[in-house]
């Protein structure tokens, strides 16, 4: 498949994925802090999970976690290293973490990656002005959540 | 020693425990020009007692050996050049009144001792003052001339210039009497959880100091080295234009310099410090 047909393929099956992506006020949460199933309605691509988990404006996982299988300079030791959580840790409590570590974690440093409310001052990305909450946007989408958890399944050792 | 070093013998020594000595602040003592010894490390005030932090450690001790050894030599910290211009602007009359800083308070050197107990309360004002603020004051009741903008080149350069002539000293703000409702504002604005990406102050420098957080290197965000000057800008930085900075990155919006939470924040902080060195004009990267 050329490069455009895949993109075009990609394309529409976000758009798909889109209408039918639960809205982060409407997450359910399992009591332990599970996310039963995918936000996207969609499945991940552990491939696009492992860009999202590396790039500054997005996931930026690496800024808090090691993770000796990415490609990524100084990666930080604020939250433990990743290696091998798919392993000790199902993909519903993966998607938990991610999108809210709160939820599992009470009161971790983790930011919540699927949550539009509920913040002191938030602001309009990083320009430190002021950002109305109905304009906030999750850190991640829908997808890009599915996404990480994609590639954390595949950190088994 | 530096730290990339220091975790490298750890390593080696307690191979199966590499973890446990992720980051934390090296070895080293700090002497400046060969004569200021420097208290870079020292037991936590009373006040930080349940924080889980009872050492108290300079910014100085997290970086690299080659940004520390600048700060050791006056002819090396490049801070200094602007110390050099506060000099200048110390002797020079400005204002309808046709005085200078030095009309009042003879030289820099008589001002030993100022810097390390600001912010304050000052009585005549009836509030608390950051250094900037009761300079703001002089220029403006005293002088007849304008004030300077907060953390602008003219008040940063004086305030290192204070600074300068108060190193080694011990920080030693108040946190009692007139003082402790700012203060309590600024320990609640310090444990505050701000922005998108809800961090605190706490969350960063008591919980997580010594660790890094992609390639920065995580102090106690004391504020004894300010002014700083800063690898990355060079130039001097302002604590409340530092505030500023680790405020926007928790995608939050920010308060302003000069601000009522940041002069309470000021405070707070400093009073974290009481006991280091008064450092400014430091070297940070
Ligand atoms: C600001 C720091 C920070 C960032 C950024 C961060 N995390 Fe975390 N993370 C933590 C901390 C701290 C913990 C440990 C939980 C606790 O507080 O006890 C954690 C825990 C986890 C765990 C559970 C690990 C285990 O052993 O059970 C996973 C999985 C995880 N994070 C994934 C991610 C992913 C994926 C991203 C990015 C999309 C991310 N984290 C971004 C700080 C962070
Ligand atoms: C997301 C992490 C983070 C948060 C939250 C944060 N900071 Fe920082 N801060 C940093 C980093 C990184 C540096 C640069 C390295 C260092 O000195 O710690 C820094 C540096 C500083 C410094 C300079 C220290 C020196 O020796 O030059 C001060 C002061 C400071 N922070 C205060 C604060 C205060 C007060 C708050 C809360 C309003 C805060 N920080 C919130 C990450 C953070």
């Amino acid at each position: 498949m050329r490069l455009t047909a895949i993109t075009m393929a990609a394309s529409l099956v976000a758009g798909a994925a889109l209408a039918d992506a639960v809205a982060p006020g409407d997450v359910t949460y399992t009591e332990y802090g599970e996310i039963e199933t995918s936000l996207s309605g969609a499945p991940g691509d552990a491939e696009a999970g492992a860009k999202v988990m590396t790039t500054r404006g997005l996931g930026n996982c690496v800024a808090c976690h090691k993770v000796d299988a990415l490609d990524a300079a100084f990666q930080g030791e604020v939250g433990p290293p990743l290696n091998g959580v798919g392993g000790y840790r199902s993909e519903a409590e993966l998607r938990g973490i991610v999108a809210n570590a709160k939820m599992t974690f009470e009161g971790t440093v983790m930011p919540a990656f699927y949550k539009t409310s509920g913040f002191i001052r938030p602001g309009d990305g990083y320009t430190g002005k002021g950002a109305a909450e109905e304009d906030l946007e999750p850190l991640l989408t829908a997808q890009q959540i599915e996404d990480v958890v994609a590639y954390l399944m595949t950190l088994k050792d | 020693m530096n730290f990339k070093a220091m975790t490298a013998v750890a390593a080696a020594l307690i191979a199966t425990a590499p973890a446990l000595m992720a980051g934390g602040p090296d070895d080293d003592t700090m002497v400046i020009n060969g004569e200021i010894e420097m208290t870079t490390k020292t037991e936590a005030p009373a006040h930080m007692e349940g924080t889980g932090i009872d050492t108290i450690i300079s910014g100085w001790h997290f970086r690299e050996d080659e940004t520390q050894s600048q700060q050791l030599d006056d002819f090396e910290n490049q801070g200094m050049i602007f110390v050099d211009n506060a000099r200048d602007a110390w002797d020079t009359v400005e204002g309808e009144a046709g005085e200078s800083c030095a009309s009042c308070h003879g030289t820099p050197e008589d001002m030993a001792g100022v810097k390390p107990v600001y912010p304050k309360y000052v009585d005549s004002a009836g509030e608390v003052r950051t250094l900037q603020m009761q300079m703001n004051a002089c220029r403006t009741e005293r002088m007849q001339a304008e004030a300077w903008g907060y953390d602008a080149q003219p008040a940063i350069e004086m305030e290192a210039l204070m600074s300068s002539v108060s190193r080694g000293m011990p920080v030693d703000v108040a946190i009692d009497g007139p003082a402790a409702e700012a203060w309590e504002m600024g320990k609640e604005i310090y444990y505050t959880r701000y922005g998108q990406l809800e961090l605190a102050c706490a969350s960063c420098h008591e919980e997580n100091y010594g660790n890094y957080i992609r390639a920065d290197h995580l102090s106690q965000g004391q504020v004894n080295g300010f002014p700083t000057y800063r690898l990355k800008n060079a130039k001097l930085n302002g604590v409340h234009s530092r505030f500023r900075g680790c405020v926007r990155d928790t995608r939050a919006e920010t308060f302003s310099t000069g601000s009522p939470e940041f002069v309470a924040l000021e405070l707070y902080v400093a009073s974290r410090g009481n006991g280091l060195s008064v450092e400014g004009p430091s070297v940070r990267n």
